[in-house]
């Protein structure tokens, strides 16, 4: 490392933010990004360790020290190509993954101290980039024509798309949303991932020749036999984990209970929280939303938003075993979402009319460590109360899809519904490749994007095999 | 963006608007029972409508809707040659048919536009065919020609009287097994029930006694129509199901009419504001 010497503050440079209390108020983003000095000094933490152990935590292998070398030295046009010659969605990855468990969990510096803030520093590259009035335009590959479908526009499809058009294959994607970029666009809201900025960033992918067939529902509109039939090569199933998990306890069916797959659906994707689109949403004032993942603290974050007084987390484990990112929870926090931890709800009770008024619980002491290390739950006699509320969101999880599984033949399925896949994507039947969510269950968006990558070489294998 | 081909109002009081729509993928695979989901444009809401027709060929596919609110409103304000933003299908199940001789399809209003295509299908499959038709009053009866020509026998009625015979559908619709039996004629095998909730129930009511298998179309409120919000869900049989998926075809007999009946009244008021909204300020036309 030449011009400037290493930054050895322990701390990470600071993420400047909307006040908690305005920004419960708006949708607007919460966290602002670093400016360019900030983002050099932060940079430059950066010991440029030998074997990189930061780059082993991430699942797309991002050049990390590389790029963090551009940024100190503020040619951030050069940092930009560094990251997005193996991430095609910097501006994403810097603002949802789950840092602090992949690439920051490997930082030398996390040793004594906070680790580089590596994905502060990525969504900066990315933002400058974004923001640039003169980009360059993308470059469109040439076709080899070989045509590849792929099915799902979340982060698995749109990486394995973005990199097979790299290599040259004419791409098509098949989206049943009206809009691309799966879970991106209808669940993770406008507050933590603006869609102005996936939209740019699929846009970038459309411009370099990768096509985007919406409203076509594999399965439903078209067969994965029939796209063979349509002269597509190879396929690649990245669907996602669309269908909502229920508690299947009594009551749930009262007015007023959601989904949150709903809750955001309708709030993201189709905007109910502005008067000028159309979509309807209850007025509610007291929401539990039960389970406490990425997805519960966004449903909850929603509420507050769309103007609920009390919003409670409603979780059966204790603080130490939150799913969510760490920032969230933290955000959530400040923003007032108030947790109600070692509770398992066991049923909704509702007024004559079949609505909602309440949710019983049943309190929880921690247990025994289960297998994977965690405190399991046990119930306290005679411990049931009721919380009460007018809206309950169910937030537990989402498995597969079930439309391809019900439609294709010779694939593999797990016992939980998702596609079997190797490391590389490859499933049970020729030519189908799959990856994301839709193998693995609800996971996150850049082991998506490994999972797509991984596809993408794993058809470019094949493509090629089958033409020897 | 989907090009509308033909509209056609299919009664005087044009409550009731034929819209056939340039849409290759859905023409492909859309069978009678499965539904689509429009979009008017970038602010609009997502709305189920049933596939009325196809034609494959072409590529087009037919709806038949019903002014209800702010969106269907709007609708009928798009002409020939104008585009719709988004509409995507064939959703849901085709309605089953294997094995049928004899079936009874009553339709209630707008659920005859739903009915029509199952009836004319069956009919084409040399199923027999009665269709009992209900409508409020003469000014909002529909497809007078198309019901006779897909049916072996049609009854059309009003509530007032106004035209065909005057009564309910539930009536009728005990008549007709009645005669059956006393005339020694084979029951029907099926009763198949399209139309408001309070109807479908009144009829699941008629055909119970009789041991008549009874398939209802229902209509929940949906946001996808693929299974992925629960927001259509219903209860059959003590299970809930997601009706844009597992249906929207159920056995009559299962379902629990009482939950199903509050669920779509759930944004009533919602509904209201919004529908007053357009009224006043745009006169139901968002984009000039
Ligand atoms: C509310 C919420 C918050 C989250 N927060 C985070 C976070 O902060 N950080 C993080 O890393 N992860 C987060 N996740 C998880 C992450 O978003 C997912 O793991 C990731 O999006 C999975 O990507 P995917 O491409 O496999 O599937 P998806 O993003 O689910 O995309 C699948 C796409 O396929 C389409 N599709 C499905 N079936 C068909 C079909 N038959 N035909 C055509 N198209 C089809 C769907 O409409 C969808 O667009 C969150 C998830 C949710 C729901
Ligand atoms: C599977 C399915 C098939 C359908 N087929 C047809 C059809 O072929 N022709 C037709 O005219 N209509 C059909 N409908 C009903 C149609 O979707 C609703 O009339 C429409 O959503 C109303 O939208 P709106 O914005 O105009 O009115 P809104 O302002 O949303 O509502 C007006 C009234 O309709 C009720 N409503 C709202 N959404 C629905 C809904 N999804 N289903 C039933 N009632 C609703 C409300 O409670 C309200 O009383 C179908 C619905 C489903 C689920
Ligand atoms: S893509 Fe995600 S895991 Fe990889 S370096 Fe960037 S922030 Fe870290
Ligand atoms: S581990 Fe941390 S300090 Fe070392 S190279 Fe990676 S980012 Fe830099
Ligand atoms: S409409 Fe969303 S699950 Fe049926």
């Amino acid at each position: 490392m030449a011009n400037l010497k290493v930054n050895m503050s322990m701390q990470k440079a600071e993420m400047p933010e909307q006040d908690p209390v305005v920004r419960a108020g708006n949708f607007d983003e919460v966290a602002l990004g670093y400016d360019a000095e900030t983002a050099m000094k932060e940079a430059a933490r950066c010991l440029d360790c030998k074997n990189s152990p930061c780059r082993s935590g991430c699942p797309v292998a991002v050049k990390i020290p590389r790029f963090l070398e551009k940024v100190r030295d503020g040619d951030f046009d050069a940092a930009y190509e560094i990251i997005t010659s193996t991430n095609s969605l910097p501006a994403v990855c810097g603002r949802v993954c789950p840092q602090e468990k992949q690439c920051e969990s490997e930082c030398v510096r996390g040793i004594k101290g906070e680790s580089v803030g590596i994905g502060r520093l990525e969504r900066f590259v990315a933002d400058y980039h974004m923001a640039k009035a003169d980009k360059p335009e993308p470059v469109v590959p040439a076709s080899n024509g070989h045509r590849i479908a792929v099915i799902g526009s979340g982060p698995a499809g749109l990486t394995c798309a973005g990199d097979l058009r790299k290599l040259g294959y004419d791409v098509t994607i098949f989206e049943a949303f009206h809009k691309s970029g799966g879970v991106l666009v209808y669940g993770i809201p406008q507050f933590r991932l603006p869609k102005e900025i996936v939209a740019a960033e699929i846009e970038n992918l459309t411009k370099m020749g990768v096509k985007i067939v919406n409203n076509a529902i594999i399965g439903k509109s078209i067969t994965v036999d029939e796209l063979f039939e349509d002269g597509f090569e190879a396929v690649f199933i990245g669907s996602g984990a669309g269908l909502p998990q229920f508690l299947h306890i009594p009551g749930e069916n009262l007015l007023g209970v959601y989904s949150a797959n709903e809750l955001l659906t309708r709030t993201n994707l189709m905007k109910a929280y502005r008067s000028d689109y159309d979509t309807p949403i209850k007025k509610f004032n007291r929401v539990a939303v039960v389970g406490a993942g990425n997805v519960a603290m966004d449903a909850a974050r929603v509420s507050k938003r769309l103007g609920a007084e009390h919003v409670y987390i409603v979780y059966r484990r204790g603080a130490d075993e939150l799913p969510a990112r760490k920032e969230e929870v933290e955000h959530a926090e400040a923003e007032g979402i108030e947790f109600k931890l070692l509770n398992n709800p066991c049923a909704i009770h509702g007024d004559e009319n079949g609505h909602v008024t309440g949710i019983e619980c049943v309190r929880q002491e921690l247990g025994e460590p289960d297998e994977k290390g965690r405190r399991k739950p046990v119930p306290v006699k005679n411990s049931n109360w009721i919380l009460d509320v007018d809206t309950v969101v169910i937030a537990i999880g989402t498995s597969p899809n079930p439309l391809i599984r019900n439609t294709t033949s010779g694939l593999a399925f797990t016992k939980k519904g998702g596609i079997q896949a190797d490391e590389g994507g490859v499933t049970s039947r020729e030519g189908v490749f799959a990856g994301g969510d839709a193998v693995t269950g609800s996971a996150t968006v850049i082991l998506a994007m490994g999972a797509g990558k991984a596809g993408a070489k794993s058809i470019d294998e094949y493509i090629r095999g089958k033409a020897k | 963006m989907y090009k509308v081909v033909t509209k056609r109002f299919l009664n005087d009081a044009k409550t009731i608007c034929l819209f056939e729509i340039e849409a290759p993928l859905i023409a492909r695979h859309a069978q009678a029972g499965q539904f689509v989901v429009f979009r008017l444009d970038e602010q609009g809401e997502r709305v189920p409508v049933s596939v009325a027709g196809y034609d494959r060929e072409k590529g087009t596919v037919t709806v038949m809707v019903q002014a209800a609110g702010k969106t269907t409103r709007m609708l009928h304000t798009v002409e020939e040659g104008d585009v719709i933003s988004d509409i995507v299908g064939p959703l849901g199940k085709a309605t089953e048919m294997e094995g049928l001789k004899k079936v009874c399809v009553v339709g209630g209003g707008v659920g005859c536009a739903i009915a029509y295509p199952i009836a004319k299908e069956m009919h084409a499959k040399g199923i027999d065919v009665t269709f009992i038709a209900g409508f409020r009053s003469a000014d909002i009866v529909i497809l007078k020609e198309e019901l006779k020509a897909a049916s072996d026998k049609l009854i059309i009625a009003t509530d007032d009287g106004s035209y065909g015979v005057k009564g309910f559908t539930t009536v009728f619709l005990k008549n007709e097994i009645e005669e059956n039996i006393k005339e020694g004629k084979p029951q029907f095998d099926r009763v198949i029930a399209i139309g408001p909730d309070i109807m479908m129930k009144f009829l699941a009511d008629v055909t119970r006694p009789y041991g008549i298998s009874t398939i209802i179309s229902l209509d929940p409120i949906m946001v996808d129509g693929t299974g992925m919000c629960g927001c259509c869900r219903v209860i059959v049989g003590g299970e809930t199901k997601f009706a844009c998926v597992d249906g929207p075809d159920f056995d009559a007999h299962q379902v629990d009419f009482d939950s199903l009946i509050k669920r779509a009244a759930f944004y009533k008021d919602e509904q209201d504001e919004a529908a007053q909204h357009i009224c006043r300020i745009t006169g139901g036309k968002r984009n000039g």
